[in-house]
């Protein structure tokens, strides 16, 4: 890539890292947190709602914070996770930590919608054949809500990629490290001559955003096909 | 045999029962709000009741006063349910197989081909459920239960969301099932027809509570258990198919007594079932001349019973078996009808026992 200075590559190699990361770890606790709330009823099942969603509606910055008082070095979570040399302080971890926070109730959304979709009564049919509640889910449910788990994972990804104020507030923007797409362009710009640079690395936003999307259809697609849907 | 004794409150009323289930098919029989999906629900362990036992030959699937409760992918039973719940994105074939993937090692398994063939579903293998008619998900969904090695069918309404041509496609594959396999079936209806057509042994609701308990003859015979009221009781008698006229006519025997029905689409030699609804049947003192009806039987008045209204049932003896005939009390006392009485029985119409108590067909009228 030779029309990208070293530094803008390196911003687009994180931001891209930082995003897979963050969108395929959280999967399986994204369709659990789903699967939970759309067919259980337990107590609290309102204030968990509350939590996965909260990172939509507050601040990011204010996101950002409470992951550093969590998390951090000083904090005890983060001193904890210390010993067994986990750390986000001021790492690329950490930014995919903040990224997969935010994108997390995009994804729960996604995929719960996708599950109330599916009639229960296939699971009821299913276990009546004799499969156990979770080879109900894995040959019945899972294969029907694929399409759901795609767009789950592309809006996680996408708001990955644009994640800004919770990870500068987290890990700070620490070229090589923490400094992601995002805040790459707010740095570029924060200096006189940066222009060019920052418009580089706006068209690759664009255009990776267009290309995640436009891979969401076409699997969805293919999925809808797979499932018989004509 | 499966034992089920079960209490569950219910709208307006308590689900108070227990009856036993012999070998063959057992047709929970009531109109809607009896409480027929409640039991069969609760015997395939969809939904936990209040407190009961039911036990499958002599293994107990859930006894709640002993807190025990065997999960329903434990049961082992085969659930065909009102709509197909085929799953969408397997195919056919696939969906067929489903159950297999379950079953405990050692099962008696049922041949995929056999079933197949009996369902007539070989050329509907590759295809997915979206691609099939009603009737065709409906068969697959009764193969797909039968090859999962059940101990025990349940089938709760299975026809009742098909219309009456589907509903005549699919009864013969049930009649198979209860002839060529030896799974016992609960199958719930509020049909008079599919009763009479299908069931070896009937459990009457009303309102939770088990009203009568018999052979589908009886039942069949009892207006007062009829969910549909008194225009669905009638007689049920066995009848062999002797030869087809060339005008068009089937002449069946039944008991030595001849009875001529339009074209049977069945070989001479078949045991039928007939139904004779007590309102198609008028009595006479006298052989009666110069009338259009084709099927007249010499009787004997049994036993007379009316109610409030002005309608009386007659239950007559005659070859054929038993027969009933719904008339008015005034005749009964014009003709001088009781017990003992002999009389001929003008029967209107014989049908063979078809999907639908509207589908009598009527010989002469």
């Amino acid at each position: 890539m030779t029309w990208l200075g070293p530094e803008e590559w390196q911003a687009v190699a994180l931001s891209l890292k930082v995003s897979i990361w963050a969108s395929l770890v959280t999967l399986p606790f994204g369709i659990f947190t789903a699967y939970a709330l759309a067919r259980w009823q337990f107590p609290g099942k309102q204030v968990v709602n509350g939590l996965v969603h909260l990172p939509l509606i507050l601040p990011p910055v204010v996101t950002g914070y409470l992951l550093l008082l969590t998390f951090g070095p000083q904090a005890g979570l983060g001193g904890f996770l210390q010993q067994f040399g986990i750390s986000f302080a001021f790492r690329w971890t950490g930014a995919a930590l903040a990224a997969a926070i935010m994108g997390f109730p995009l994804m729960v959304r996604a995929i719960r919608l996708s599950i109330e979709a599916v009639d229960p009564k296939l699971e009821q049919a299913a276990a009546t054949l004799g499969a156990n509640p979770f080879w109900a889910f894995a040959t019945v449910t899972l294969p029907l809500i694929l399409p759901g788990i795609l767009a789950g994972v592309i809006l996680a990804f996408a708001k990955a990629m644009g994640e800004f104020g919770a990870t500068i507030t987290f890990v700070s923007n620490i070229p090589g490290q923490t400094q992601t797409l995002p805040s790459a362009i707010y740095a570029f710009l924060q200096v006189p001559g940066g222009e060019s640079a920052a418009l580089r690395l706006v068209g690759i936003s664009v255009a990776v955003a267009m290309g995640a999307l436009i891979l969401s259809e076409v699997l969805a697609r293919r999925a809808a096909r797979r499932l018989g849907g004509l | 045999m499966l034992e089920v004794s079960l209490r569950q409150p219910l709208d307006g009323f308590t689900l108070d029962l227990s009856f036993e289930a012999p070998a063959g098919v057992t047709v929970l029989f009531g109109g809607s709000g009896a409480g027929k999906t409640t039991v069969i629900n609760a015997v395939a362990g969809l939904k936990r009741p209040e407190s009961g036992r039911v036990a499958l030959n002599g293994r107990v699937l859930f006894d709640l006063g002993k807190g025990l409760w065997v999960p329903p992918h434990r049961r082992r039973l085969g659930y065909i349910f009102q709509e197909a719940r085929l799953f969408p994105h397997l195919t056919v074939r696939q969906n067929l197989l489903f159950g297999r993937w379950f079953a405990p090692r050692g099962a008696v398994r049922e041949d995929l081909d056999r079933i197949v063939a009996m369902l007539g579903i070989g050329a509907l293998m590759q295809r997915h459920p979206v691609a099939l008619s009603g009737g065709e998900k409906q068969r697959v969904a009764i193969g797909r239960a039968l090859l999962s090695s059940p101990d025990l069918i349940l089938a709760d309404e299975p026809l009742a969301a098909l219309d009456e041509a589907r509903k005549e496609e699919i009864l013969p594959y049930f009649e198979r099932l209860r002839d060529e396999l030896k799974v016992p079936m609960l199958y719930v209806s509020h049909s008079a027809a599919e009763v009479a057509r299908l069931a070896t042994s009937v459990v009457v609701l009303k309102d939770g509570q088990v009203q009568r308990q018999g052979n589908a003859a009886e039942v069949l015979g009892d207006d007062r258990v009829m969910p549909t009221g008194v225009r669905a009781a009638g007689a049920l008698l066995e009848a062999r198919l002797l030869r087809h006229h060339p005008d068009g006519l089937s002449e069946l025997d039944a008991g030595g007594v001849s009875l001529f029905l339009p074209q049977v689409q069945q070989v001479p030699g078949s045991l039928l079932r007939v139904r004779i609804l007590a309102q198609d049947v008028i009595l006479s003192r006298h052989r009666p001349e110069g009338l259009s009806a084709l099927n007249i039987l010499p009787a004997e008045v049994e036993q007379i019973r009316s109610g409030s209204g002005p309608g009386a049932m007659v239950s007559l003896k005659t070859d054929a078996g038993r027969v009933l005939a719904r008339i008015t009390r005034r005749s009964a006392q014009a003709l001088e009808l009781s017990s003992g009485t002999q009389c001929y029985a003008v029967v209107k119409s014989v049908a063979i026992a078809r999907s639908d108590v509207g589908g009598a067909v009527p010989v002469d009228d």
